[in-house]
């Protein structure tokens, strides 16, 4: 998971306070890539949530574990067909789509097995990233994108245009977006312009019913 | 040496239980009086809250940490993993460690005496399945007046007792342990028991089982058991790494006398394997392990099977493990995220095979003392 994003005086990132807001008291969660577990620990406490994170780092299950958070140790990449259809009210994935395999197969899942499915990733489209590679011919690195292209994890990035196209195809409804700078906050020019503004993006996704 | 007594629990003696009481096996067969065996390690707090139980494996039992004399060549069998600041440390936890029911050395087993007859159970011993020793084991939970174990902790068939527990005296443990188990043996693990048990039972000295009267001992079929037993624990590379294609003397003889160290070594094993085994305990043993499967009783589903469950579960497995694979603990993980219940799941990268869980690679070790340290907080010790 990347750590470009940054903890604040409360103990828990800024974008795991925002994916927090989202998330409705006594929930069954599934974090997937969920780290040191701190989103879950935080729920926990502060929400009284049930759940579990998938973790695949060994150092990461063993923070969680001390966290007395549950942590799976499994591979995000080798598929989630052992979870049940609507098995979970939330899954979420903060900071994490970028790095797997197929995050397309990874969304049809997520909206499989929870009600509602919340994702975050950092947005390419920002004008950063759009500058750096337009006008100096370099791939970006920023507070949002801070690895350079050959020691990046991020093997999938998108922007807010190409995860929404992804959504419509696949007929994925936005239940909403939040789309933030690098230090998590908001303001009408990224609410108006949420491609070329916001650094990170968070959505609230849920499976189309078909009414 | 010093060793002994700066790391270790020092010197334990054995304590017997005598239940005079009949209890009712899984067979339809009843122990009229019966003796456990074990040996505790660390302290209760006066809460009584601090207690863990470990259930053994195939070959181990109540001996499982310190040492009996001055002189011993060897600890107990999990002494790298209990005892002083050790992953199951004994500063904080009452470790308590049984032998099974029909164990050798230990508790009442084929080679006790029957009280009625006078002479050596043998064959006449029941067949005995995982409930019946978490039973037994309730028993003595009991007469230590212990309300709750703070877990109940086992690796491979020990594993399979935790299960068990957690699933028949649910209120009776708040966390279950399960490392390098399975859900139920797979029909290659049955074929590799059956195998072992052909080797004993068609040992000209096995005698139908009777072989103490006749002051004999199934001696090749043991050994033949134990070295099938220990490839299966463990890896082809840890086998390759540790014997490669080495030859004892340095070169081939033409014959089928030990020539590659991998033969010696599984010689050494067997045969000293005969010198603290018993070969209707190994029978036993194995028929124990193929008749494990909690969600036989309903319909194979191992969620349902986990319904009753209370306790928070760490399931713990070993990427080189072939004979439990990781695979098999992600069914047990995945039965009771099914089930709605509280788990964690390790899945420690190794060398070595099966055997992982008795040794302390630094990933599981830190996966059990960090969830111990929660427990122990929890227990208030």
């Amino acid at each position: 998971m990347n750590t470009l994003l940054t903890q604040t005086h409360n103990g828990i990132r800024d974008d795991l306070a925002l994916i927090s807001n989202w998330i409705t008291p006594g929930a069954r969660v599934l974090d997937l890539g969920c780290g040191d577990g701190n989103l879950l620990a935080h729920l926990q406490r502060t929400k009284d949530i049930t759940g579990y994170g998938l973790e695949i780092d060994a150092d990461n299950v063993i923070a969680c574990i001390e966290a007395g958070v549950n942590v799976l140790q499994l591979d995000l990449d080798a598929g989630l067909d052992q979870f049940e259809d609507n098995s979970f009210d939330f899954v979420v994935m903060s900071s994490a789509l970028q790095e797997v395999q197929r995050p397309d197969e990874l969304i049809d899942e997520m909206v499989r097995i929870g009600h509602d499915s919340i994702v975050t990733f950092p947005n390419f489209g920002h004008w950063r990233p759009r500058m750096s590679l337009g006008l100096r011919g370099l791939m970006p690195v920023s507070r949002a994108l801070p690895n350079r292209w050959y020691d990046t994890p991020n093997i999938h990035l998108c922007t807010v245009r190409d995860f929404e196209g992804l959504c419509e195809s696949k007929q994925v409804d936005i239940v909403r977006r939040h789309v933030v700078n690098h230090a998590h906050r908001s303001n009408i020019g990224m609410r108006t312009f949420p491609n070329l503004l916001g650094e990170i993006a968070l959505y609230q996704l849920r499976r189309h019913t078909g009414i | 040496m010093a060793d002994r007594h700066t790391h270790s629990v020092g010197l334990v003696e054995p304590i017997t239980l005598h239940v005079g009481e009949p209890m009712a096996l899984d067979c339809g067969k009843t122990l009229s009086q019966f003796d456990l065996v074990y040996e505790t390690y660390g302290t209760l707090n006066a809460a009584r809250s601090n207690a863990i139980l470990i259930c053994h494996a195939l070959s181990g039992n109540h001996h499982a940490a310190g040492y009996h004399n001055e002189t011993d060549a060897k600890p107990g069998w999990w002494d790298k993993c209990i005892g002083p600041g050790k992953m199951i440390d004994t500063n904080r936890f009452f470790v308590v460690s049984l032998a099974n029911l029909g164990g050798y050395n230990g508790s009442t087993g084929p080679h006790s005496l029957h009280p009625e007859t006078g002479r050596y159970y043998g064959p006449d011993f029941p067949v005995l399945t995982c409930g019946d020793w978490v039973r037994s084991q309730d028993i003595l939970r009991d007469a230590l007046d212990i309300d709750q174990w703070a877990a109940v902790v086992g690796g491979s068939l020990g594993g399979m007792q935790v299960m068990q527990w957690s699933i028949d005296y649910p209120d009776r443990l708040a966390h279950a342990i399960v490392i390098a188990a399975a859900p139920k043996l797979s029909a290659q693990n049955i074929a590799f028991n059956e195998i072992a048990r052909q080797a004993i039972v068609t040992d000209p000295e096995f005698h139908g089982g009777r072989y103490y009267e006749h002051d004999v001992v199934p001696r090749r079929g043991l050994m033949l058991a134990r070295m099938l037993g220990h490839i299966t624990y463990l890896s082809d590379e840890a086998m390759r790494a540790k014997f490669g294609r080495d030859l004892r003397a340095g070169r081939i003889n033409y014959g089928f006398d030990v020539e590659f160290q991998v033969e010696s070594y599984l010689r050494y094993q067997g045969q000293s394997f005969v010198d603290r085994f018993d070969a209707n305990t190994y029978l036993l043993m194995t028929k124990a392990l193929d008749y494990f499967d909690p969600a036989y009783a309903t319909g194979g589903d191992l969620a349902a099977a986990f319904a009753p469950v209370t306790a928070r579960f760490l399931v713990v497995s070993f990427s080189s493990d072939w004979r439990f694979s990781p695979a098999r603990s992600r069914e047990i993980v995945d039965a009771l995220v099914d089930a709605g219940k509280q788990v964690s799941y390790a899945e420690v990268t190794s060398d070595l095979g099966h055997d992982d869980f008795l040794l302390t690679l630094p990933h599981y070790v830190n996966s059990l003392r960090g969830y111990l340290g929660r427990v122990a907080d929890e227990a208030g010790t």
